[in-house]
């Protein structure tokens, strides 16, 4: 069942449409990304199920029914622009924070010994947040979005400003959130963490979805029909009349020579694979899908050149 | 506690927890009265030099009048003033010269300086001949002991202004006094409301700047959020304010018993005669017990409530134009376009609030009394001077009627300017996000 979803969202700004009629749907406890280049309209989607910015039509539906104001105690968001309270100590934010997402102080207390000590940073209760490097600011900012153990989390492209360390550990945690049977959304660019975590995911271009579905699914949709075969050393030369397919690269490695090949989608896997094997010996057999990176490029530059 | 509570509760706490609060609020007053105090010690003090004039007087007449001063020391001279005017002796500081009756031409006498001549010499030449004048004048009469009869004939009069309370009781009023305590008042709201309203103001620009706002809209609503501010900092003004009362009648208690005896005039009579073991009290004692009763009959009780509802009312209306501003721009140096306007009307208000002392029933004082934007202020200066209960009702309704018009309107703005980056928007874009969903 979808635990979040968008039906025909519309958002105009002055003499700007921000949102075209933009419908997605989060299952829950999935990892769901929102891609799109700069200026798609990813944070004004994320502000309007956030209800930061009123939808001018539209509606956002969680668990199957409109969002009201307080479902925004079960969910938690890392904006893109983080920023805390500078003068204010670790310890007084975050309980301060946490109060306004619902919590009861002392509950709030709790908790935050808990992830304090869960990150190993106790001594930092004390701290005001001008005192700490960036990147024990973004821990800080880390907790705050899930200190209220909220249902949906909201990354707002997490990963932006994070040293490799550091994205490492927020991905490890994201999955964590996920096993838990947290729904996460995140925006981001970076195609190969969309792989990596994403169950799913929908392309925004120019204020619209151009694209949305699993992330295993979309890259089995733009497949090429490329195939990588590993086959013994030869130095014989394949020629394209020779064969049913189309030869895009042949090359020889330390003991082996590695052929890429494209079939025609008449050809079915099986007839190609004989096909080959009628040629040579074949060591390995691989279909190539092609990264997100290369759907993302090719959707919004195929939209651009129309 | 729901969530503006929390709101307001950081917001007041935060401030009013602050060591510049405390010192400010403590040190203010003395401040404020150093402020008044040192001006007016600074020009009493008297340079140390005595500085020479010499006085050319063809007539001889007029010459023994003049005795040194503290300032000025006077020497006969027989040299002309040409001879001075080439010699440019600098050890003389001004020559006064008379060269003929100044009863019969009084513009026989004239003062030359290279430097410019201060107000207190030229002042004390005029004193000492017009006094001179006077006597030769009144001898020309030749009428027996006429100084005699003319210093019997001045009378010091000055009239009783008595006010009709209801019901037909009778109370000195003094219109001085009135004045005086509107002047307070009216300066106090004027500004505690540019002040708190400042701070307001760079709150919501260090909210945005910090970006923290986006996260907490996230959790609530902006217009909680802006009113939380305001609130919060209204209530840090209004802790100061109970403070500085606390610490005034602190202060008078503290004089009560450092003078030994109470305010009260009688008491003040009776320590002072008892002291200087005199039957009657002396005439000024009497004048000041009547100042004191004056003081007394201002209803104070009822301009304090006043002044609290108008500073609520006034500090609410502007405090939500400042917020709407420090949410619209992105640098504190942008905000000078949108605070002028305000400023200005502040300082018209303020204006307004002065002039009306001179007539407060007069057309100024009355309109500005109404006109939400500047009643605050000129409706305080008013106050003292017994001001109908309609005018006041009606005032104030539209003050808070306008007031909540007006945070609605800047939580339209507030809710949009505030995750709005980038370029400084104009009037008209700022208009265009009222009617934004």
């Amino acid at each position: 069942m979808n635990f979040i979803e968008t039906t025909n969202v519309v958002k105009q700004f002055s003499g700007h449409l921000a949102l075209d009629r933009v419908s997605i749907s989060v299952p829950r406890g999935k990892i769901f990304g929102l891609l799109g280049p700069n200026g798609a309209g990813k944070t004004t989607l994320i502000r309007i199920i956030n209800r930061i910015t009123a939808p001018d039509s539209g509606n956002v539906l969680i668990d199957g029914r409109e969002i009201c104001q307080n479902d925004v105690f079960r969910i938690g968001y890392m904006p893109e622009e983080r920023g805390m309270y500078r003068k204010m100590k670790v310890g007084e934010q975050a309980i301060y924070l946490a109060q306004l997402k619902g919590l009861k102080y002392a509950d709030a207390r709790e908790r935050l010994k808990s992830w304090l000590s869960k990150f190993e940073i106790e001594s930092w209760w004390n701290r005001k947040l001008e005192e700490l490097s960036k990147g024990m600011q973004q821990k800080v900012q880390f907790i705050i979005t899930v200190i209220h153990d909220p249902e949906l989390l909201i990354f707002d492209e997490p990963f932006s400003g994070f040293d490799p360390v550091n994205a490492d550990r927020l991905k490890q945690e994201i999955i964590e959130l996920k096993n838990a049977g947290k729904t996460i959304i995140f925006s981001t660019h970076n195609m190969a963490s969309v792989e990596e975590i994403c169950d799913e995911i929908a392309l925004i271009d120019q204020s619209r979805v151009v694209l949305s579905g699993q992330v295993r699914e979309i890259r089995r949709r733009y497949k090429t029909n490329t195939f990588t075969v590993q086959i013994p050393l030869s130095n014989k030369l394949l020629v394209a009349s020779d064969v049913p397919f189309d030869i895009i690269e042949q090359r020889n490695l330390y003991d082996s020579t590695e052929l890429r090949i494209r079939k025609p989608s008449e050809l079915s896997n099986a007839e190609l694979l004989a096909a080959i094997a009628r040629e040579f010996e074949i060591i390995s057999f691989v279909e190539e899908f092609p990264s997100m990176n290369e759907v993302f490029i090719n959707t919004v530059s195929a939209k651009k050149s129309q | 506690m729901n969530k503006l509570g929390i709101v307001i509760k950081r917001e007041y706490l935060r401030r009013v927890s602050k060591k510049s609060f405390i010192i400010l609020t403590i040190l203010m007053p003395f401040l404020m009265a150093g402020i008044v105090a040192l001006p007016l010690w600074m020009s009493r003090i008297k340079s140390s030099e005595v500085r020479t004039v010499a006085i050319i007087d063809s007539t001889s007449k007029y010459i023994s009048l003049f005795k040194d001063t503290e300032t000025y020391r006077f020497i006969a001279t027989t040299s002309s003033l040409d001879e001075y005017r080439n010699s440019r002796d600098k050890s003389l500081f001004a020559i006064l010269s008379i060269s003929g009756d100044l009863l019969d031409n009084p513009r026989a006498a004239a003062i030359y300086s290279e430097k410019q001549i201060p107000q207190d010499l030229s002042g004390l030449i005029n004193y000492v001949i017009t006094k001179y004048l006077e006597d030769e004048k009144l001898a020309s009469f030749n009428i027996p002991n006429i100084k005699e009869i003319i210093a019997e004939s001045k009378v010091r009069f000055s009239v009783q202004t008595i006010k009709w309370e209801e019901g037909g009781r009778e109370t000195e009023s003094s219109a001085g006094i009135a004045m005086a305590v509107g002047f307070i008042f009216t300066m106090l709201i004027y500004m505690f409301i540019l002040i708190y309203g400042a701070m307001v103001m760079t709150g919501v620009q260090e909210e945005k700047t910090n970006r923290i706002v986006e996260l907490m809209v996230s959790s609530v609503r902006p217009f909680d959020l802006m009113m939380g501010k305001i609130v919060g900092i209204a209530l840090v003004g209004l802790t100061q304010l109970i403070l500085w009362g606390v610490m005034l009648v602190g202060l008078f208690i503290g004089m009560q018993v450092f003078l030994g005896g109470g305010i009260d005039p009688s008491a003040i009579q009776q320590a002072q005669m008892m002291k200087q073991g005199m039957a009657a009290a002396p005439p000024e004692l009497g004048e000041m017990s009547k100042i004191m009763n004056l003081i007394s009959s201002i209803n104070y009780t009822e301009i304090v409530i006043y002044f609290i509802l108008y500073f609520i009312g006034g500090y609410l209306l502007f405090a939500a134009l400042f917020a709407a501003i420090g949410s619209a721009v992105n640098q504190a140096e942008d905000t000078q376009q949108f605070m002028m306007p305000i400023t200005l009307l502040l300082v018209f208000a303020l204006y307004a609030g002065i002039y009306s002392m001179e007539n407060p029933d007069g057309p100024l004082a009355f309109w500005c009394s109404f006109i939400p934007l500047t009643s605050p202020i000129v409706m305080m200066m008013r106050l003292p001077f017994e001001v109908p209960l309609w005018e006041k009702l009606l005032s104030l309704a539209l003050l808070y009627a306008t007031s909540a018009g007006i945070v609605w309107l800047s939580g339209k703005i507030y809710r949009v300017g505030i995750l709005m980056y980038g370029k400084k928007p104009s009037f008209k874009e700022i208009a265009k996000w009222v009617r934004y969903k």
